[in-house]
């Protein structure tokens, strides 16, 4: 590994702010021919604004890039992949309906005769650069009759294959299956051999103290750290990431979840019986019951979504039923869900939760509207009450209830939708990726919060991929994979390694 | 992915708030300047005379725009409206027999019931309003007028009344008017529909999630706008004492969105301003009336309204992403 | 090294199925239709129904070559049908100086209003229906400012000009041979060259296309600078037919070409579709037409009756292949 004294790619402090805050300030960072470099942080460090700098996105308000020792500066993603600087993300940014060779070699499709495009050898060759990094698939479908973790390697394959002397990696295991993780990695292993680096950001610490040389810890949009990742305790990477100390976290956990609930006996507040839908659950079953917190563990693609979606009556099933409170749900029936007692947090809140054009107040009120109107009118006076005292008790900053929701923080946003659903009186909660793309401190809050509401009683289904907050928010984990119960834990069974085993215990049973 | 670190509530930038204060009050503002422009400039302009023919003239316009303005509060489109006016006139003229009480109801019913099929076509079959919409925009026409294929006049005296009288000084067309956009205005701020129908436009999603019908909302969100355009058709027919169902409504589509969306209601959905609709089409009417007073030729008309059109939209851009 | 299988390969049948439904419905239905047809009346399947059917629909296969790629990219066009009218008044005022200002005049004007709509909706995100619809009105206008407020119609003064309408080989008439050779040229365009792919690109994910390195904004740009120019020269060709350029507002053509590119195959969501299936669904219209026609007793509006109720028809079968091949 040759990491002389010029560096492949530099970032000398950098500084990027948007309106009402700065996302880096004064971030330097260097990158080695052959290395394959860690970057992580906790969501609102700074990591993605940082790629984005890097890839052109964005252009930094103060500092410098430098690549290959000469100052650059790139006004276009477009720039940056041509001067060697390829990324892949953890959404494939592919074109779904396009085929897989033409995926492959966009902007870069084999000329023939008159300067057209060869569509014979294009295919050839896709099929070649294909089979180079091990993934089998007829490069003529459509990309998205693949699955979501070949269309992330035909993504790789993309982005290796265009004279890159940097590959930024952006969360690229979190659609993977551990086989693909394997290749993937493998074909890490190859590209460092050629020289080339690799920026590698990912929350997956096991990953990262396998495959990667050095890591730099983002927290609040600066270093916090820079050095190689041999040199340094997990425990010590944690504390960096979160600003604690290492004792601390050794203690306490790294979240605010204060691990004890007490669950009542009795009755389950929901009950998913062997809930089926084709390709994507399988006889899927959950219980939880009154003030307890089950969470809901396992890769993306898992199921987990699918599950909370099919109780709320988001998600038609094709077998099984859902109970809630005691009496059965109609399926595929969100406003049955809700009168049952029954909401769901979804897990994108730009896209699934927040109406961007209404106010804080109408979003409150919006799935408890049957509940508040007499006679098809609103009843304002009503819907003021709930509203303040929902305001009040999750601690919504805003302006004022009127004030537009798309104004207000990511945290604040995720607690308005909190409030959406104990606005409708549920039982039990659904909670998709509650604490995900919010700052540090709403996320406390509402880890907190969390407590309190399973404290009075209500059941929580906890969905989350930070397996921290899942094994110290849940008193059982139940853990899916493919769409099928796979392991459920309990009580001091309730571990990161325990869940990480059932995962890869279920892939090796099927064989 | 994972957003930056905290964002607090902020006052938005000067140019934002400038840009928002034009989407939502551009129009009165426009009104305003063109109402005071005539009186000074246009002679007789202050008359009760003209003002009847101006408020009679934008009547069915505004009307159809209601209809228009719901449906695009939920991010959709009604290009058939123009043909469904075209419709209610050639069920007035075929159920005339039977009375002009009947004739009427057919003819809102026949509203009604176009604007079923394009709400099913959207909300059941998926379809996307444009392409729904234009289909019954071509096909509904056409039914028109195989239903009565030329010119055809009649006589009767509740039409007349419909059509001409006035009550306390004010037409009985502008008075139908104004009803409706109450009744609509109260639809939008105060009922569980208009706050339902505006969760639709913002975010279907969200809204699927919270339990909205979010179905039974589209269709009964182009019921209405049928409905709203068959009276307008019923209306214009009565004053004309005929049905054309070759011409009547021609392009009307065009003038109710250039009303809704030069008002302040986003192409996009998830807001529904009905006063802004109002006025947006007393503008195109004013504009229209001052370019013919000062002899202007109609050509000007078309481009300013496409100019009008660029800055309503371009000053609404960015409001919801 | 471990290889990865990718795609379940179960899906693969019905994938394929309802994709070549997709790609080619519009023309088997063509030839269904014109079996049929040709077995009910005996006075359509003759070479001169047929020449007159290319005829006809030459001028709208025109103008949905051009509307073709500003779907695929994901947009709309709205205001062909006035520069369709605007080129034919331009065109044959043009024409009293002779045949290449008769055409280069329309192509100009119809030309740069695209190009305009176009950097218009590409940098300012501005929604791609409203900016042609004020297109729409704007063109409207400019023509009855040329045009003397609707009231002078020009007549076409050079014979060479109206040959272009007119002249006949082989049965057809010039427009059909241009339609034919633009419709070859387009099709290389969109199917093999970097432009081509990026347009489809672009209508399949516009995030994803600028992450890949596709020009959005200039491709985006071209679309609409070629609709406008297709538009302008159908509206040149057919003032040459016509000896004139008539100012009868034919309201609604660009609905017909939307129409007929829908009906077609091609997505209005954009990302797919092609120009064999454009041709197939103006082809489809104008045999509709003609078997209406041999019918006798039944009128145009029925004509558009039954083109409504088939537009809607088409779509709704689109929607249902579209969700078989998603299966969520």
């Amino acid at each position: 590994m040759d990491s002389g004294s010029a560096f492949v790619l530099e970032a000398r402090g950098i500084s990027k702010g948007f309106p009402g805050v700065l996302a880096l300030d004064g971030v330097s960072f260097a990158l080695a021919a052959g290395e394959v470099h860690a970057l992580v942080g906790e969501n609102g460090a700074g990591k993605s604004t940082l790629i984005k700098v890097l890839t052109g996105v964005h252009q930094p308000d103060r500092g410098e890039l430098r690549l290959h020792g000469g100052q650059v500066s790139f006004g276009t993603p477009l720039e940056a992949q041509r001067a060697g600087i390829s990324t892949i993300y953890q959404e494939v940014n592919l074109v779904p309906q396009m085929s897989v060779a033409h995926n492959l070699l966009l902007g870069r499709e084999p000329r023939g005769r008159l300067g057209v495009i060869d569509v014979g050898r294009m295919y050839a060759d896709a099929g070649r650069v294909m089979s180079r990094y091990g993934i089998k698939a007829d490069v003529r479908r459509p990309l998205r009759s693949l699955g979501m973790g070949a269309q992330q390697m035909v993504a790789l394959a993309r982005a290796v294959s265009v004279d890159a002397r940097v590959v930024i990696m952006d969360e690229p295991t979190s659609a993977l299956e551990p086989r693909e993780v394997d290749t993937l990695f493998g074909v890490i292993t190859r590209l460092r051999a050629e020289g080339i680096a690799v920026v590698y950001v990912s929350h997956r610490l096991e990953e990262l103290y396998r495959i990667c040389d050095r890591v730099t810890v983002l927290r609040d949009g600066r270093v916090a750290h820079t050095g190689p990742l041999d040199e340094l305790e997990r425990v010590k990477l944690i504390a960096l990431m979160l600003g604690r100390d290492t004792t601390d976290v050794r203690l306490r956990g790294q979240t605010e979840f204060s691990g004890d609930h007490t669950a009542k006996n009795g009755q389950p507040v929901v009950e998913a019986r062997a809930l089926s839908r084709r390709h994507q659950l399988h006889e899927v079953s959950i219980r939880v019951r009154p003030g307890e917190v089950v969470g809901l563990g396992g890769l993306l693609g898992a199921g987990r979504s699918e599950t909370a979606k099919a109780i709320a009556g988001a998600l038609p099933f094709d077998g099984g039923a859902v109970v809630v409170a005691g009496h059965a749900v109609r399926k595929g029936s969100p406003a049955a869900a809700i009168r049952a007692g029954a909401s769901l947090l979804p897990e994108d809140r730009k896209a699934e939760g927040i109406v961007p054009t209404m106010s804080v107040r109408d979003n409150i009120a919006l799935a408890a509207m049957p509940q508040l109107t007499r006679a098809g009118i609103v009843s304002e006076a009503r819907l003021d009450r709930v509203v303040t005292a929902l305001m009040k008790r999750l601690r919504i900053k805003a302006t004022s209830p009127h004030q537009l929701v798309s104004e207000l923080s990511g945290g604040n946003q995720q607690k308005v939708l909190l409030a959406r659903s104990l606005a409708t009186g549920a039982k039990v909660l659904l909670l998709d990726e509650p604490t995900r793309g919010i700052d540090v401190g709403a996320k406390a809050e509402v880890q907190a919060l969390i407590d309190e509401l399973a404290a009075e009683g209500l059941g929580v289904l906890l969905i989350s991929s930070d397996l921290e907050e899942l094994v110290e928010g849940s008193d059982r984990v139940v853990v899916l994979r493919d769409g099928v119960v796979v392991g459920e834990l309990a009580g001091d069974q309730v571990t990161e390694e325990a869940i990480m085993s059932a995962i890869a215990e279920g892939s090796a049973a099927d064989g | 992915m994972a957003e930056t670190a905290a964002t607090l509530p902020q006052p938005l930038g000067s140019r934002t708030r400038a840009l928002a204060w034009l989407q939502r009050y551009g129009v009165y503002a426009s009104v305003l300047a063109l109402l005071l422009f005539n009186v000074a400039f246009t002679p007789h302009f202050l008359e009760v005379a003209n003002f009847r023919t101006q408020l009679i003239q934008v009547a069915p316009i505004v009307i159809v725009a209601l209809g228009m303005a719901l449906v695009i509060g939920t991010e959709g489109i009604d290009l058939s409206v123009g043909s469904v006016m075209a419709l209610s006139s050639a069920m007035v003229v075929l159920y005339l027999g039977y009375g002009a009480p009947v004739a009427i109801v057919a003819a809102l019913v026949a509203g009604a019931a176009v604007g079923a099929g394009g709400g099913a076509l959207v909300a059941y079959a998926g379809v996307q309003p444009i392409v729904a919409t234009l289909a019954l925009l071509v096909g509904i026409r056409g039914l028109a007028n195989v239903l009565v294929p030329q010119l055809t006049e009649f006589r009767n005296s509740t039409l007349i009344t419909l059509g001409s009288r006035s009550v306390a000084g004010l037409p009985l067309v502008v008075i139908i008017a104004a009803v409706l956009t109450a009744v609509v205005a109260f639809l939008v701020k105060r009922t569980i529909f208009g706050r339902q129908l505006v969760a639709v436009g913002g975010n279907r999603a969200a809204a699927k999630l919270s339990g909205l019908p979010v179905r039974r909302i589209l269709v009964t969100v182009y019921v209405l706008s049928g409905l709203l355009a068959a009276v307008a058709g019923v209306l214009a027919t009565s004053r004309l004492q005929a049905s054309d169902p070759t011409s009547l409504g021609l392009l009307m589509e065009l003038s109710a969105i250039t009303a809704v969306v030069v008002g302040g209601t986003p192409l996009t959905g998830g807001r529904v301003r009905v006063l802004g609709t109002v006025m947006g089409a007393l503008l195109i009417q004013l504009l229209q009336a001052t370019l013919i007073k000062h002899n202007l030729p109609q050509s000007w008309t078309q481009m300013v309204q496409a100019v009008i059109i660029l800055a309503a939209v371009y000053a609404a851009r960015g409001r919801k992403k | 090294m471990t290889t990865v299988e990718a795609a379940p390969a179960a899906p693969a049948k019905g994938e394929r199925a309802s994709q070549i439904l997709q790609h080619h419905g519009a023309l088997m239905v063509l030839a269904a239709t014109v079996l049929i047809g040709a077995i009910a009346f005996d006075s359509f399947a003759t070479p001169q129904n047929a020449a007159n059917i290319a005829v006809s629909s030459s001028f709208i296969a025109i103008i949905a070559i051009g509307m073709t790629f500003v779907i695929i990219s994901g947009g709309i066009d709205l205001s062909v049908g006035s520069s369709f009218v605007l080129a034919g008044v331009l065109a044959a005022y043009g024409s009293r100086y002779g045949v290449l200002v008769a055409l280069l005049l329309p192509l100009a004007v119809c030309g740069a209003i695209g190009l305009l709509q176009g950097l218009i909706i590409s940098r300012t995100g501005m929604a791609p229906f409203i900016v042609t619809l004020a297109g729409l009105l704007g063109m409207r206008g400019l023509m009855l400012a040329v045009s003397g407020e609707g009231a002078s119609t020009y007549l076409v003064e050079d014979d060479a000009f109206a040959s272009l309408g007119q002249a006949s080989f082989l049965g057809l008439t010039m427009p059909v041979y241009i339609t034919l050779g633009l419709f070859v040229l387009a099709a290389v365009l969109l199917q093999r060259t970097g432009f081509g792919q990026s347009v489809y690109a672009i209508g399949g994910s516009e995030e994803a296309a600028a992450l890949m390195g596709v020009p959005v904004a200039r491709v985006k740009t071209l679309v609409y600078l070629i609709s406008g120019l297709l538009a302008g020269l159908a509206g040149a060709l057919n003032a040459a037919r016509l000896s004139s350029g008539v100012t009868i507002l034919g309201a609604g053509l660009e609905l017909d070409v939307i129409a007929a590119v829908v009906i077609g195959g091609t997505l209005l969501t954009g990302g797919a579709g092609g120009l064999t299936g454009t041709m197939a669904g103006v082809l489809l219209l104008g045999v509709i037409q003609s078997l209406i026609n041999q019918v006798g007793t039944l009128t145009s509006s029925f004509q558009q009756v039954v083109s409504g109720a088939f537009l809607a028809l088409v779509v709704v079968v689109q929607r249902l292949l579209h969700r078989a091949q998603h299966l969520s």
